[in-house]
């Protein structure tokens, strides 16, 4: 395509440039294509099968019902106890594997470099672990009839022979955010690690000569730092805790008031086969997230495009 | 399995062409691709075998006029009908042959072919009565009913010694609580947010002369329950006391139908409700030498406990019933195979290998059946007399609705209980609550 007119934006580029841009979008389109495929697309076909009251197993008395669904959902106080649930689970197990990922990071930063291998796969461990095993490996480790927490812990107040972890929430929902917890701060600390080795040393070694104690190298020269690092672990934390399932799914399976967001998606629209009432709540499951997305991004100002070669 | 069926259908050229490799290893497990024979598939339920077994022996009785491949559903029955029901609405047409959990057939009834009439005569002759009600809907066989299953009272004869209890005469709920109370024993239940919830709550109901669903063959939001009854209060009461005086144990709310065996095999074991595997797999825990022989000796069987002394026990009913998709592009054939399957010889010899009881009272009276399950009779007698959970296509919204307000067995009140569980079905049903 030639660049012969004066409004054409390909005027500010040189021939090479439009070459290249051309080059990029050939080989990234199809990708692009893809992506819309399997990601757009059943975005809009789950609003658009939102407005409708459909059961799977009855096709024929598909009703067009406008946002009635939704009406339905956000009425319900089974969404709201849900929403609570997943947005407790989402604050405390991003704060503390934050405070224990940053930790890691520190030892790992800090390691001999003849350990620091070792120890960074050691660490990763749990990570490596799929999600459903491990949740198996805490479900039967904490089940009443098979596990062995109760007798092995029975000296600690509040834990005994008898107790039940999975028959209500105030006990089963710390088991699994723990789980949640052991599996992931791996990754929030191999990210806080990249952070902090991007800190410059000079920094730290001018502020250790102007006699600022550790602490103080912490709060104001290291974390300001990396800010960006830790913003972008607690988003993408933030936003994985928000979509818990397997956890859930296999320790309670959402019984006795542990049951999360995705879980209630799950049940309505697999389970109940109600479509279009399942698929008004992934949307708005998709909502939260995006807002999620939204208010990290934007009020936190986490900079994403930074490890893209800066902002445009 | 599937997808190598409409592999060879379509496109017979590629299989050949496969001839390295995993696609010939997977071949070679499936068989070889016949020319000209229709295949059936039929998807079963997970079991020990036997299935496919049958499936082996039926392709072999078949003389080439069709082969039966088996294909595995998920391990537990919800699973189960999210599969079936997906694929059904899909308009799948390999679903030839589907094993089908009693309560789901209301709801998969409309896709399923119709049952011929000689299929239907030659398949129910000696069909026991509570199995045969499972494979119907709305009066009409819509299934074929392969094998039953049933809940029994299972008991540890030193403890019903001790207690006095004459176990050759009908035994009611208050007595066994009344024996667990003080003897200090925990009785095994499942009181878990789960299927088998709905399973106890039915038969209490039933056995207390009332009924879950009043109008099974209305329409969601006409559906009339009969939670709010003397009934219901009485099932809500023996509930809630089991739960409340810790009668069920403290894994009494999350217990399922295998944790209620360890702890009825345990020290503290004394009565428990539940189905015939218990028997098999108490048998095999003492071949491996994890369990004494003295806590086998010690079980004995009876029919499931009645509600109170002047009514009669109506105790649960499983199994699993054939249907025929309608988009099956051989249902006559399926039928034909069913015929097969479901033979009395087969499903005794299921019976004694995997341990689902017949539904044809015939294949009861095999003698190794005697020898092997000495509760044979008792398993048949209670099949007569057992009671379907609600047959309706709103089965799972019922079933979930009791399971979440029925739980954990502790907080169930027969004051408040069956109102407030009856309130939010209703309201569920009329899509005005999420479940």
């Amino acid at each position: 395509m030639k660049a012969n007119g004066k409004n054409n934006r390909n005027n500010d580029y040189s021939d090479r440039a439009r070459a290249e841009r051309r080059l990029g979008w050939m080989l990234a389109g199809p990708a692009f294509i893809i992506m819309l495929a399997v990601t757009l697309y059943p975005i809009l076909q789950a609003f658009f099968d939102s407005l409708y009251a459909f059961r799977l197993t009855a096709p024929d008395e598909r009703e067009f019902i406008l946002l009635q669904n939704y009406v339905t959902i956000l009425s319900d106080p089974v969404w709201w106890r849900d929403l609570w649930t997943t947005v407790l689970i989402t604050i405390v197990t991003v704060a503390v594997e934050l405070v224990l990922g940053f930790a890691l990071a520190l030892v790992m930063h800090r390691a001999l470099k003849a350990v620091r291998g070792w120890l960074r796969t050691a660490i990763l461990v749990p990570y490596g672990i799929i999600t459903v095993v491990s949740a198996y490996a805490w479900f039967y480790a904490f089940d009443i009839s098979s596990g062995y927490v109760n007798s092995w812990f029975d000296w600690v107040p509040g834990i005994d022979q008898d107790l039940n972890w999975f028959a209500q929430a105030s006990t089963a929902l710390p088991v699994i955010m723990a789980s949640e917890i052991w599996k992931t701060t791996p990754f929030i600390s191999l990210l806080l690690l990249a952070g902090l080795a991007q800190v410059p040393d000079e920094l730290t070694e001018a502020a250790k000569v102007d006699g600022a104690t550790w602490w103080e190298q912490m709060r104001k020269v290291i974390i300001p730092n990396m800010k960006a690092a830790i913003m972008v672990a607690v988003l993408f934390r933030a936003l994985d805790a928000f979509r818990i399932f397997d956890n859930v799914f296999i320790m309670t399976n959402g019984q006795y008031g542990t049951e999360v967001l995705s879980l209630l998606a799950y049940r309505t629209s697999i389970t109940r086969l109600e479509i279009g009432l399942g698929s008004a709540v992934s949307v708005l499951l998709f909502v939260c997230v995006l807002l999620i997305s939204f208010v990290a991004i934007k009020v936190f100002k986490v900079d994403l495009a930074g490890t893209t070669g800066g902002k445009r | 399995m599937r997808q190598e069926k409409n592999r060879t259908r379509r496109r017979p050229g590629a299989v050949a062409a496969a001839s390295l490799g995993l696609a010939s290893l997977l071949l070679s497990g499936c068989g070889p691709a016949n020319s000209g024979v229709p295949t059936l598939t039929w998807y079963i339920n997970p079991d020990a075998g036997g299935q496919a077994a049958i499936a082996q022996l039926c392709t072999e009785q078949a003389n080439g006029e069709y082969r039966i491949e088996t294909s595995l559903l998920p391990n537990d029955a919800a699973a189960q009908r999210e599969q079936l029901a997906r694929r059904l609405a899909a308009g799948d047409d390999s679903l030839d042959i589907m094993s089908i959990d009693p309560p789901f057939v209301p709801e998969l009834a409309t896709f399923l072919a119709p049952v011929p009439e000689e299929t239907a005569q030659a398949t129910t002759e000696n069909t026991l009565e509570g199995a045969l009600q499972g494979a119907m809907y709305e009066d009409e066989l819509v299934t074929v009913p392969f094998w039953a299953n049933t809940q029994i009272l299972w008991y540890r004869e030193s403890v019903a010694e001790e207690a006095g209890l004459d176990m050759s005469q009908p035994v009611t709920w208050d007595q066994l609580m009344e024996v667990a109370a003080a003897q200090d024993v925990e009785l095994g239940v499942q009181g878990s947010q789960a299927e088998s919830m709905t399973v106890w709550i039915n038969s209490l109901i039933e056995s207390a002369g009332g009924t879950i669903l009043e109008n099974p063959e209305a329409e969601a939001d006409e559906i009339e329950l009969g939670l709010v009854s003397d009934a219901g209060r009485e099932a809500a009461r023996i509930i809630g006391t089991i739960g409340d005086e810790g009668l069920g144990g403290p894994g009494l709310a999350t217990s399922t139908e295998n944790t209620s065996l360890t702890l009825f095999q345990g020290e503290s074991g004394s009565f428990m409700v539940n189905y015939p595997f218990v028997w098999p797999a108490t048998q095999g825990a003492v071949e491996d030498g994890t369990l004494d022989q003295s806590v086998l000796d010690d079980i004995g069987w009876a029919l499931y406990p009645r509600v109170s002394e002047d009514t009669e026990t109506a105790p649960p009913l499983g199994g699993i019933n054939l249907g025929v998709g309608a988009g099956s592009d051989n249902p006559e054939l399926a039928y034909q195979a069913i015929e097969c399957i479901v033979q009395p010889e087969n499903q005794t010899e299921y019976f004694l290998t995997n341990g689902n009881p017949p539904s044809n009272s015939e294949a009861y009276e095999d003698p190794r059946i005697e020898e092997q399950f000495p509760m044979a009779d008792t398993i048949r007698e209670s099949l007569e007399i057992a009671a379907p959970r609600p047959q309706t296509p709103f089965y799972n919204e019922i079933s979930s609705g009791l399971q979440q307000t029925w739980t954990p067995p502790d907080e169930v009140d027969p004051e408040t209980t069956p109102e407030e569980s009856a309130e939010f079905i209703t309201a569920v049903l009329r899509g005005e609550r999420l479940l």
